[in-house]
């Protein structure tokens, strides 16, 4: 065993243990989201009425493109990182990930990229006098050349293309990580169609974020040497053209669209099963169809650009390959229900979530097939419809599906089991809250508001319809309120989770919750997908013994990855304050980091 | 406001209907927009093009409805009827059905070969071709104004687009900046104003009327404010304003106090960026040869009297976050803003 310390700052600052690497992400990921939420909520103020006076149109564009972007990077797809790692290991029979510290590096980079992002909110007086924020202004797509330093001339654009390219490092180095950890690190006879299916979306999603990722850092790169060089990829009057930025955006924007959702499809074909008591139904379609998605996610992006005008041979196919990404869509659909079907189901607020991410992923699914069709689509991009599209994929299926994953493995992760009444409180005011503030929006922009409007005129005859979406987006504050008093556990005894509150069927319902430091005392031998219940032809596995038989060895904390992850940061104040030196101070910084670290000794 | 209004008609004739069901009506009426003036409704097309696209929209949204009551159903269905109780026998672990499986498979692709055929059929129908003798239209949009010009007709003018009704109308749009999106949802769907670029559209309006829209590109701090119309008239009416629009300005009375605006217009940075024909050159700002013909000003988003026009020469930005026309130093007085006011007024 390690003598590493095991409380105190220190050790969190040191941890390379994939668990507490699960809760920095998850506690950093939850500030970030209510953040966006708090971004939200003033954004629907401003529109709850006609003529909105609660914020300038400069506020509101900095409050749009934060709230877009904190949602996507610093919200959903760190609160899935959270699941990523603190499940992922345990539930594949390994100790740690393949790369622990990579792990923790993934982490501080994320943190410092979220933060370099936000420090913007009030950096203002830095760049100009009286002037408090100097928020990216660009829209979380930051079309080119709107973007370039001509229409854009302030720090805002050059804050938001240094954060993105900050958290695709994290983002890569991540992927790369859960990756090799997969297919490596599984127990005795965890093959791959053993695989939970959490686990498998997972790896799916790494391999869609190791190949958009670098798409969108060329896409960065292009419009960061436009803007600091003077090189010419985005401006049409010198040679180059803004629709390459479209391009690469999209090609990047949407397998990013299936990079948040896969993982919440992941844990509600967790949750189904150890609620309906019965096997996910057709795994190996369902396995498939993700893999199929993943795949079929890199032949759409222009469907994003139908307006652009790119042809009807272009605009035909990119309908028809959109189309197509619905059947195995539907596929897993299908597959829940049928999962359902049969069962005898416990209405626990996990199931809760989890049915509520399918009643609103198929709303979702449906309008987008509505702009699947290039010339439907033409009145309904950049209008309020294509608005509530996406808060019904991305609130209605990814929170709700987060949602099912944090009350279904809150109790594994801290030891504690939520209140169950309070989670149905949460459940139904969310549920409430998101139809009242989104549906709303397919009728706003079907009736002529674009979206990305800082005010509206009365004529547009769309006052009353913004009011009931604002009155839907304060219902779901109130549910996050409650959310936090149960996690927090206010006014209430907490109560001690047992190893197994759910009768679950993966291996991580099989150690304590929380798990010990080496999660296996013995790594356990898998005999089926289900390893943990009676099958046809298996019996359920027994647990592994609470006190390790031999001493096991666990990797002590380690600094070199904080420090690592800190130079990157410090590079980025040198182009956000012209000047030059700095970048050297943090190339320093990150190569003594990684030096340090390559050549930290093996503590046995 | 809307639903009250509603109910306030309908209950006045004395109709026996119950409230509750008039409640009903209206709102759902109200949501399926048809409830108000919506002068910005993509559900109320006025051009073949608009129609095109309303009719596959239409026949999507049944579909969707019909997907979306089964699925919706079987889901609510396993949710009551396999709840669990005490007592019941442990459910049988089925691990898939490959019947079933296929054919949840097929039939969503089925419906979607009945999406995908009208939509290729439409795309084409409405890829953007008029006939050559079509009128042709080319839009260029600014921050954040539109410009039109008539080729054929020599005319250059601002925000406000007139079409004759009935006749073709061939429109290819550009940007002189960044993308903006050119959208009017009465006459049709949107195309982007690229730079660099040359998109077109091409409809058909049906019927004379006033016809609201605006940029649906986020293109800036005004991105909200710059809208637009397009005045559909008859063909009388079409051919008496490209008569004024083709004419020169009318030069203003002697000694009155639109010819003092005309001088102060002339020394001052007015001329540096827009246009009055025979008066001064400039491109960057709304041509305003007849500007005082039109409804609106400052993107469409302002009415077009006295009052307004001299704020807005007063102080752009305040009306116009990010406008490019900059408070004048010195600043103007409010005499000669007067002055310039009624030269633009007189600019018919």
């Amino acid at each position: 065993m390690s003598d590493a310390p095991r409380a105190g700052l220190t050790s969190w600052l040191t941890t390379t243990d994939h668990k507490r690497i699960g809760l920095l992400y998850f506690y950093t990921a939850l500030g970030f989201f209510f953040l966006g939420g708090v971004e939200a909520l003033v954004i629907r103020l401003q529109l709850a009425q006609p003529n909105g006076h609660v914020v300038s149109a400069e506020v509101y564009n900095q409050l749009f493109t934060m709230h877009g972007t904190t949602m996507v990077f610093l919200a959903l797809m760190p609160l899935s990182a959270s699941f990523f790692n603190y499940i992922v290991p345990l539930q594949i029979g390994a100790r740690d990930v393949a790369f622990p510290r990579l792990n923790a590096f993934s982490y501080w980079v994320f943190l410092s990229g979220g933060l370099l992002l936000n420090a913007s909110w009030v950096t203002g007086p830095l760049y100009h006098a009286g002037m408090l924020s100097v928020a990216p202004d660009g829209g979380w797509f930051g079309y080119a050349n709107l973007t370039e330093r001509q229409f854009s001339p302030g720090p805002n654009i050059d804050f938001w293309l240094l954060g993105l390219q900050i958290l695709g490092v994290s983002s890569l180095a991540a992927g790369f990580n859960f990756i090799v950890t997969i297919l490596n690190l599984r127990a005795p006879g965890m093959r791959m169609m053993r695989l939970p299916t959490f686990t498998w979306m997972t790896l799916v999603t790494q391999f869609l974020i190791i190949t958009a990722f670098p798409v969108i850092t060329v896409g960065l790169v292009f419009l960061m040497f436009d803007r600091f060089f003077g090189t010419h990829f985005y401006l049409p009057e010198a040679g180059g053209t803004p629709l390459l930025w479209q391009h690469l955006f999209w090609l990047f924007g949407h397998p990013e669209v299936y990079i948040l959702i896969l993982p919440a499809m992941g844990i509600v074909s967790e949750v189904l099963p150890t609620f309906a008591r019965k096997p996910l139904f057709g795994y190996t379609v369902v396995v498939y169809s993700g893999i199929l998605i993943g795949f079929m996610g890199w032949g759409v992006w222009s469907h994003h650009m139908f307006a652009v005008g790119l042809g009807p041979i272009a605009d035909s196919v990119f309908a028809a390959t959109t189309m197509l990404i619905a059947v195995p869509t539907g596929v897993k659909i299908f597959n829940w229900i049928g999962t359902l079907w049969g069962g005898a189901i416990r209405g626990t607020t996990a199931l809760h979530f989890a049915v509520g991410f399918i009643a609103m992923f198929i709303i979702g699914g449906l309008s987008g097939v509505s702009h699947a069709s290039p010339p439907a689509d033409l009145q309904q991009t950049d209008t309020y419809y294509v608005v509530g599209h996406i808060h019904y994929v991305l609130f209605g299926g990814t929170v709700f599906g987060l949602f099912a994953g944090i009350y279904y493995w809150w109790p594994k992760m801290t030891g504690q089991l939520l209140d169950e009444t309070l989670g149905k409180w949460h459940f139904w005011l969310q549920f409430i809250g998101m139809n009242l503030a989104f549906f709303p929006m397919h009728l706003i922009g079907l009736l002529g508001m674009p979206r990305r409007v800082y005010t509206y005129g009365p004529e547009l005859g769309v006052g009353q319809l913004n009011l009931v979406s604002t009155i839907g987006a304060f219902t779901i504050a109130l549910a996050m309120l409650v959310f936090l008093v149960n996690l927090l556990g206010i006014g209430r005894r907490r109560r001690a989770a047992p190893n197994d509150p759910w009768e679950g069927a993966t291996l991580e319902w099989s150690v304590s919750s929380p798990p010990p430091v080496y999660n296996f005392s013995v790594i356990p031998t898998i005999e089926s997908r289900l390893p943990r219940w009676r099958t046809e032809r298996h019996g359920p596995m027994p647990d592994p013994p609470a006190v390790p038989p031999a001493p096991i060895h666990v990797p002590a904390g380690s600094w070199w990855p904080l420090v690592a992850a800190l130079g990157i940061p410090v590079m980025a104040l040198a182009p956000l304050t012209h000047t030059l030196w700095i970048v050297f101070v943090g190339a320093a910084i990150l190569l003594v980091g990684i030096y340090r670290w390559a050549f930290e000794p093996f503590e046995v | 406001m809307l639903l009250s209004a509603r109910l306030v008609t309908v209950t006045g004739t004395g109709d026996a209907v119950p409230r509750h069901r008039l409640l009903l009506i209206s709102t759902a009426l109200v949501l399926a927009g048809c409830g108000g003036p919506f002068p910005q409704s993509t559900l109320a097309p006025g051009s073949d093009f608009g129609r095109a696209v309303d009719q596959l929209f239409t026949s999507i949204v049944w579909w969707a409805a019909v997907v979306f009551v089964v699925v919706e159903t079987l889901l609510v269905i396993a949710l009551i009827r396999f709840r669990h109780r005490e007592g019941r026998a442990a459910p049988r672990p089925t691990h898939g059905h490959t019947v079933l499986e296929i054919t949840w498979t097929l039939a969503p692709a089925v419906i979607l070969v009945f999406v995908a055929v009208p939509t290729v059929r439409t795309i084409f129908a409405t890829a953007g071709e008029a006939p050559a003798d079509a009128l042709k239209v080319q839009v260029i949009g600014h921050q954040w104004w539109w410009e039109y010009k008539y080729p054929d007709l020599g005319i250059t003018t601002a925000n406000e687009m007139h079409l004759p009704a009935g006749k073709p109308v061939q429109v290819s749009i550009t940007s002189a900046d960044v993308i903006h999106s050119f959208w009017v949802p009465v006459l049709g769907g949107k195309r982007d104003a690229i730079p660099g670029h040359l998109t077109r559209i091409a409809f058909q309006a049906d019927t004379a009327g006033d016809y609201s829209g605006q940029c649906a590109e986020f293109c800036g701090a005004s991105h909200a404010n710059m809208r637009l119309r397009v005045v559909v008239q008859s063909d009388s009416g079409f051919r008496g304003w490209v008569k004024a629009e083709q004419a020169g300005p009318i030069p203003p009375p002697r000694a009155s106090l639109a010819e003092r605006g005309k001088a102060v217009f002339s020394r001052s940075a007015c001329l540096g960026c827009h246009a009055i024909q025979g008066v001064s050159p400039g491109i960057i700002g709304p041509n305003l040869t007849h500007v005082g013909s039109r409804m609106t000003i400052a993107g469409g988003t302002l009415a077009n009297d006295s009052v307004h026009l001299a704020r807005w020469i007063a102080d752009a930005p305040a009306l116009k976050p990010g406008a490019l026309m900059m408070r004048m130093a010195p600043p103007l007085t409010d005499a000669d803003i007067a002055a310039v006011v009624a030269y633009l007024q007189s600019l018919k």
